[in-house]
């Protein structure tokens, strides 16, 4: 059987793909996923705060996950569990997935359009070399709110977070409340990488410090974690001398980012964006090979689930499209990073596809305050959009209408933090 | 009286401002992008409250934990004393989304119910 729609990833953006994918009048649509049941990353955020403008409740990951997974049963779209996807090649009009699960073994799939939603995956100690030893005691964040919330075991009862992603901060209060100490979390930068609510609720409730411009420098303990140093940064992140401080613990938590899980796409030949680690996309998260699509954390990291959803119904839109062979294929601009913002997504737009208006999603390099953010398309100001509080760790999504960008040809669309004009 | 605090009603934490003009609890809320932000803005200065989302041990399903959230925040005062009632809770699957798992939590009239559907295996 030849697929119209293989959707690689149950996560949100996957589930959210597929039915939006079906709905737009692609027959045969298939959710490929490895782990035992559909939902991605939010089975495992049993916190509140999701959904609140889509659903108009505020709802936990589990309870966001099952209104998408009942549209998908709803609809009739079967999924196989347990399922790996290894490799995706393009063979033109057919793509050719190749899948292991234990049932079947090794198969292939074939399919018209592909969606790509692995979601991406935390960094690694490893991956940030703090000297010491390798005792047991140290994990990431991720890893611990798995264990915790899903497998029912607690790593320990004196905890140290290094980093302030939100992971990082919802497992200082998971923590907190299972009977756990915290003894601090350590942040790098002079701001956060979470978002402001989780300060409020997951830190400030607790009273657990926020040590700002601060890092690790030494992991204490052979077999077992017994403590960190801890010591004070300047603004070029090197540690200031005298500042250094022993904290003991029993754990140590890593929230220091998460990274789109792209294997499965480089080898398949797309073209990748080294500002997001994701592919390169365009309106309706087309990549650079035709009838491939990508969308969610696999494409740029998100930190509201909301957003997922939304870009995932694009991608679900633009794959029927191209099965039904209405998708357009000309791009009218490219979109550009400039001062201030670190990337933006889509790369590019094609507007024969767009209907009332594009988001774009945008991050910024630093912390800004009563700033505006502005596209130009040459040197003409196409939109603005105020903001308070621009912060890097809350993506910007500023939607721009169809009608003001149809009034210029084509070119580049430049994104710029710029003071607000009085 | 004037104070700065963020909304975490939702993701978009809006920076509010409360102003109580001559401290008779007439609070003036802005800042806000929809009409929870007022609301949680009052709420969190006279009576602080939060949800709980946590687990309870479920068994005869495929993992052995059921996550569980409390169906209204409670006050911030207890928290601690609500997590100790529900971490001797054990179930059995299966479970729904929805369904009561404790009734009537500390006497505050609030139930704490499932956030997951677990089959029975
Ligand atoms: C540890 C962690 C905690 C997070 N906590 C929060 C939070 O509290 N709140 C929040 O809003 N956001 C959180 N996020 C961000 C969260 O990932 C997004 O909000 C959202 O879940 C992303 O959806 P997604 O579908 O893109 O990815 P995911 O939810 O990660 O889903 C990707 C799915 O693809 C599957 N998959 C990957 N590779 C393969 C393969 N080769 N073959 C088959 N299947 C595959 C995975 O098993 C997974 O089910 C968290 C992220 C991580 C990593
Ligand atoms: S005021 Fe409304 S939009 Fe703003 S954070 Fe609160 S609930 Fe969200």
């Amino acid at each position: 059987m030849i697929y119209d729609v293989v959707i690689l990833g149950g996560g949100p953006a996957g589930l959210s793909a597929a039915v939006e994918a079906k709905k737009d009048g692609a027959e045969n649509v298939l959710i490929l996923e490895r782990d035992r049941e559909l939902g991605g990353i939010l089975n495992q955020c049993i916190h509140n705060g999701f959904g609140l403008h889509t659903f108009n409740e505020e709802l936990t990951g589990p309870e966001y996950a099952e209104r998408y997974i009942h549209q998908v049963t709803d609809l009739g779209i079967p999924y196989l569990l347990n399922t790996m996807v290894l490799d995706l090649t393009d063979n033109g009009d057919l793509k050719t997935i190749h899948v292991i699960n234990e049932e079947d073994g090794y198969t292939v799939i074939q399919s018209k359009a592909v969606i790509l939603t692995m979601g991406c995956r935390e960094r690694t100690s490893g991956a940030i070399g703090i000297p010491g030893y390798r005792p047991s005691g140290v994990f990431t964040a991720g890893t611990v709110q798995r264990y915790i919330n899903m497998e029912g075991y607690m790593p320990g009862k004196e905890v140290v977070i290094l980093g302030s992603g939100d992971i990082g901060l919802i497992m200082a209060r998971r923590m907190t409340l299972e009977g756990a100490h915290v003894n601090a979390v350590c942040e790098l930068m002079p701001y956060s990488n979470g978002l402001v609510r989780n300060i409020v609720q997951c830190l400030d409730d607790y009273d657990i410090p926020l040590k700002l411009s601060h890092t690790i420098t030494f992991i204490h303990g052979k077999d077992r974690i017994e403590g960190v140093s801890v010591s004070q940064v300047d603004e070029k992140m090197k540690v200031i001398p005298g500042t250094e401080e022993y904290i003991p613990c029993d754990t140590l938590l890593l929230s220091v980012g998460l990274i789109p899980e792209n294997e499965i796409t480089r080898n398949a030949g797309v073209e990748m964006d080294d500002r997001t680690n994701g592919s390169v996309v365009g309106e309706l998260r087309q990549t650079s090979i035709p009838g491939v699509f990508a969308c969610g954390n696999v494409v740029h990291v998100h930190d509201l689930v909301d957003f997922v959803s939304e870009e995932a119904v694009l991608a679900g839109k633009g794959a029927a499209k191209y099965v039904k062979g209405t998708l357009d294929t000309n791009v009218t601009f490219t979109t550009v990073n400039g001062n201030g913002i670190s990337y933006v997504v889509p790369q590019q737009v094609a507007m024969k596809n767009v209907e009332e208006n594009v988001t774009f999603y945008m991050r910024v390099r630093q912390v800004f305050k009563d700033r505006v953010v502005n596209a130009y398309i040459g040197d003409q100001l196409v939109a603005t959009k105020k903001e308070k509080k621009l912060l890097p760790a809350e993506m910007v999504n500023f939607k721009i209408a169809k009608e003001l960008l149809a009034q210029y040809p084509a070119g580049e669309i430049r994104f710029v933090v710029e003071e607000a004009k009085k | 009286m004037i104070k700065e605090l963020t909304c975490i009603t939702c993701p978009m934490g809006c920076q509010l401002t409360v102003v109580d003009k001559n401290d008779d609890g007439n609070f003036e809320v802005t800042g806000n992008t929809c009409k929870r932000g007022p609301k949680y803005a009052i709420n969190e200065l006279t009576n602080p409250t939060r949800v709980i989302p946590t687990t309870v041990v479920v068994r005869n399903a495929m993992l052995p934990r059921l996550p569980v959230k409390t169906a209204e925040p409670i006050p911030k005062g207890k928290i601690f004393d609500a997590m100790k009632v529900i971490n001797q809770v054990v179930v059995d699957a299966p479970i729904k989304s929805g369904d009561i798992i404790i009734e009537n939590l500390l006497g505050l009239g609030i139930n704490v119910v499932s956030t997951k559907t677990m089959a029975k295996c």
